[in-house]
């Protein structure tokens, strides 16, 4: 390439303030890239992709200041530059795309006017011409309504459309860089999908550079040219992106691709006949006079795993409620052992309770943060077992000790002094203390670093293998149900689709909507995403589809 | 006000001259290339409020005595200021060497406001516990053979008297005494009323998070009319009431007053910690707890109350200044902490009349404000450990 990069960062480190010294963040890392071109930055969260997204800016968050290093954008030294030169550039020149649209926007204003804020701030147009042009860039990211739905309040549209909007938002100056911090991440496959699609035409319309940063290693395969991953602030390699994909040199990268090969063998079929653990009876609900469940029926059976799949909004954490008795169901019932359950958990036995078990999504808010590692294990063994002193703390070792964290390490810890899948580990810790036959596992491995979800996925199954445990497992993630489901119940709208062993399941002729969840699963192939839209139809993709149904 | 308005022109020039100068000096550093003109303006603004005070003074130390007069209060303040400043950077200086390694850490990354806020605690502490001891005479003693309103300062030449520092009051009691019996009084009284605002509050308004239905809506909407009416005018009113039942029932109108000053402020902790557990409430730590089966003594002190403890705390702080003050102006207006019981809402009413002295002699107006003084440097002190706490507690979050 002879001409310049656009962008330009030499030997940048990063240092962030906790805890009154400044602690390395990124360590030298070069990062060159050229006009047009999607560099995709991936690593697992805390590896410094963010940071080093907005250092490409010229910018850092409170608490964090490069300390070495130069950042250059097109010839200008961006760290030396004055205010009032980066404030011609941001924005204007160089844009960022966050990864919640929905906490990024202002609730109070309108997606129009925040849309042409920075156009008429930077001179580029009229405040009449910003409009014009961002109906037509809504247009262009094929938003449902784009003459109205500027008009609207972010809280008026979709997550889906709210990020596109952004992107939108992002493309209003015409910049020749814009920066994805992850902008699918809290989105439902069949939403992403559109999300992509958008963001990929457009950049490639426009020529603008990108630097995408995502954990998700089959969505940056759709979006980058070269790709770029970082392990705890160091760059492990660089790459074009099919050489990455087909060849990766380091150890690091070939775990990161070898994660999705995780599955276990398949059980042999339940017998006729045999009593399941749980049962799910045709069961109505709602929520005040909002009706969200209809008839939904399944059975699990001991030491198996039902996997529940289906779109946020789809009931399937709502059946979560009603088989804990958090929600009372309206009709049908929950049959524990072939006896039925109380419809409310403040009716059911100690016994009953004890049986049924839950591991929740965000570990974060499922801890007592004041509360540490050892007190939080014990009391479910005190409580249910009565155990006391000495009974109970060996009792705690050994749930520690199952879940693979070493007992005198963190018995007295905060869960705030654990990693995210170290959290999740307590969770798990929690249920089993218990002793329960069956557990809830709500969206486990959802908040979790693809390695990390691994781990927490082979614990669950070895688990399940040594104490024959029954899991409902919540997902959206199907490369989880692949991993770990022996069955499958699919659902939309608080129906239950299609179920089935996953055997079957993930066999052809499916339901239509099985197929489209089936179909939205980003895959390895950087070609997927196009062939995908061909065979869709362009105009065909993810709320067309879903509205054809 | 011409001058003055020169004066503001004046410092517009001086600030783009200083941000120039600083610019050339520096040669274009970001500090000075990047300075808002406001910015600039507000430093030139800043050194010439210093000059002034500084200017102020000396005017205050002047040998003339009527110069000095005009300026008597600034000096004592700017005096009082820098003393206090001192003490504080050495009680903190102590605080880092002296004590268990946790005390250490906790002082070194202590701001100055803290340590002058947790000092003055201390000493108030002291003095209201140990007043018995350490006041020279008793509060409602008055001594035989000696005049009264001596003028404080103890100056005989003014008209005070080496024995009695800060003079005597209307009827010949030492006001120093009074002063040491106040801080027990008035400071022991305010903390017992916040206490058991938020034992009422605090309870109840966890328990309205915790079941919500009928009995939040009910304990609700009962706080609402409660707050509704005027704080200060209710306490009134019901002070009213009480003085005709104390003498009645025998019980003394303290007890009166501590318990309708904790019900009125009990309804402001109610609603905060009531919107604090409902935040906590949602958590999924609540459910797992709940689904567990545990008991509702279990939840709300287990569960809830640990992790509502830092926005308690300070509100127990900024409630016990508000209560604090409300004892005072209930006593300034006659109806709370009564004589002869020494109460500084009380002193300030009683020697009111002396402010008008200050313009030519100061002296005699400071013998009210001692009171004053000591109420408002009780309130700084507590708002400023508050922001400190508050602080820390928003910065373990992150």
């Amino acid at each position: 390439m002879t001409e310049e990069p656009l962008v330009k960062m030499r030997d940048v480190w990063l240092e962030g303030r906790s805890d009154e010294t400044w602690n390395p963040i990124i360590n030298g890392v070069d990062l060159t890239l050229a006009k047009g071109e999607v560099l995709g930055l991936i690593g697992e969260s805390g590896a410094g992709k963010s940071t080093l997204g907005l250092a490409a800016m010229g910018y850092t968050r409170d608490g964090v200041r490069i300390s070495k290093g130069s950042v250059e954008f097109d010839g200008i030294d961006l760290l030396t530059a004055s205010a009032a030169v980066k404030r011609q550039l941001l924005g204007k020149r160089i844009a960022y795309v966050a990864q919640s649209a929905a906490a990024s926007f202002n609730p109070a204003h309108k997606l129009i006017e925040q849309h042409v804020e920075g156009p008429v701030q930077h001179h580029v147009m009229s405040r009449a011409e910003s409009e014009a042009d961002g109906i037509e860039l809504y247009r262009k990211l094929r938003l449902p309504n784009p003459d109205e739905i500027g008009f609207r309040y972010p809280h008026q549209v979709s997550g889906g459309q709210l990020q596109r909007c952004m992107t939108a938002m992002a493309m209003s100056c015409r910049p020749d860089l814009i920066i994805f911090d992850e902008p699918t991440t809290a989105l439902d496959v069949t939403t992403q999908i559109e999300v992509l699609a958008s963001i990929r035409d457009i950049v490639e319309q426009f020529n603008t550079a990108a630097i995408y940063i995502t954990h998700d290693l089959a969505v940056v395969a759709q979006m980058a040219d070269r790709i770029k991953v970082l392990l705890k602030g160091d760059e492990v390699e660089t790459a074009d992106t099919r050489t990455m994909l087909s060849a990766p040199t380091q150890e690091y990268t070939k775990s990161l691709w070898a994660v999705r090969s995780f599955e276990r063998p398949l059980k042999p079929a339940v017998q006729t006949g045999s009593v399941p653990v749980v049962s799910v009876q045709n069961v109505d609900a709602s929520y005040g006079t909002v009706p969200v469940l209809h008839d939904v029926s399944f059975d699990l059976h001991e030491g198996r795993t039902v996997a529940v799949v289906g779109e946020s909004g789809s009931g399937k954490s709502t059946t979560a409620r009603c088989i804990t008795g958090l929600l009372p169901p309206k009709a049908g019932q929950i049959m524990l052992d072939g006896e039925a359950l109380p419809a409310d958990y403040r009716k059911r036995s100690k016994d009953q309770l004890r049986q049924v078990q839950m591991i929740y999504q965000m570990a974060d808010t499922a801890l007592n943060p004041r509360m540490s590692i050892g007190q939080i294990i014990a009391r479910p063994v005190e409580f249910y077992l009565g155990l006391k002193g000495k009974e109970k703390r060996k009792r705690v070792d050994g749930l520690l000790e199952q879940i693979e964290l070493e007992p005198s390490q963190y018995y007295h810890r905060l869960p705030s002094e654990l990693s995210g899948g170290q959290k999740q580990r307590i969770g798990i810790a929690r249920a089993l203390a218990a002793e329960p036959k069956f557990i809830i596992c709500d969206e486990v491995t959802s908040a979790l670093d693809q390695l990390v979800a691994e781990g927490i996925l082979r614990l669950l199954a070895r688990l399940q293998d040594e104490l024959s445990l029954t899991y409902m497992f919540i997902t959206h993630d199907l490369a989880t149900v692949r991993a770990i489901a022996d069955e499958v119940v699919v659902m939309k709208d608080g129906r239950v689709v299609e179920q089935g062993p996953k055997k079957e399941m993930f066999k052809p002729p499916h339901h239509a909507y099985t197929d489209l969840l089936l179909s939205s699963v980003p895959e390895m192939d950087p070609d997927w995403l196009t062939n995908l839209l061909k065979e869709r139809g362009v105009d065909n993709i993810g709320d067309a589809a879903v509205d054809k149904m | 006000m011409i001058w003055f308005v020169a004066a503001l022109v004046g410092m517009a020039a001086l600030a783009w001259a200083f941000r120039f100068a600083g610019q050339v000096a520096t040669g274009n550093a970001p500090k000075f290339r990047d300075m808002p003109y406001g910015v600039a303006y507000g430093y030139v603004l800043g050194v010439a409020v210093l000059a002034w005070l500084v200017w102020a003074y000396m005017q205050g130390r002047s040998d003339d005595q009527a110069i000095a007069n005009k300026f008597f209060f600034l000096r004592i303040a700017i005096e009082g200021f820098i003393i206090f400043a001192i003490a504080a950077w050495i009680f903190r200086l102590l605080g880092r060497s002296v004590g268990t390694a946790g005390t250490k850490k906790l002082f070194r990354a202590m701001p100055l406001t803290a340590s002058f806020g947790i000092l003055t605690i201390l000493v108030y502490a002291v003095f209201a516990i140990f007043a018995g001891v350490i006041a020279p005479y008793g509060q409602e003693q008055i001594i035989p053979g000696v005049a009264a309103n001596i003028i404080p300062g103890g100056d005989p030449a003014l008209g005070g008297n080496p024995d009695f520092p800060l003079g005597t009051d209307q009827i010949g009691r030492d006001i120093l005494s009074r002063l040491i019996y106040g801080a027990q009084n008035t400071v022991g009284i305010a903390f017992a009323t916040t206490v058991l605002a938020f034992l009422l509050g605090g309870t109840l308004g966890f328990l309205a998070a915790t079941l919500g239905g009928w009995l939040d809506q009910l304990l609700s909407r009962a706080v609402d009319v409660l707050m509704a009416i005027p704080s200060l005018i209710f306490a009134l009113l019901l002070m009213t009431i009480a003085s005709v039942w104390a003498p009645e029932l025998g019980i003394p109108l303290t007890v009166f007053m501590v318990i309708i000053i904790a019900v009125i402020d009990s309804t402001r902790v109610y609603r905060l910690a009531r919107a604090v557990g409902q935040n906590i409430v949602v958590m999924d730590y609540i459910e797992a707890a709940k689904l567990r089966g545990e008991g509702l003594g279990y939840l709300v002190f287990k569960e809830i109350l640990p992790n509502a403890t830092a926005p308690l705390l300070a509100e127990f702080g900024l409630r016990f200044c508000f209560v604090f003050l409300t004892i005072a102006a209930l006593s300034f207006l006659g109806v709370g902490i009564q004589p002869p019981l020494a109460d500084w809402g009380t002193m300030v009413r009683d020697l009111g009349g002396f402010v008008n002295f200050a313009q030519f002699a100061p002296m005699a107006a400071t013998a009210p404000l001692l009171a004053a003084g000591a109420i408002a440097l009780l309130t700084v002190a507590v708002n400023f450990v508050v922001d400190w706490m508050l602080q820390k507690s928003s910065g373990l979050k992150e």
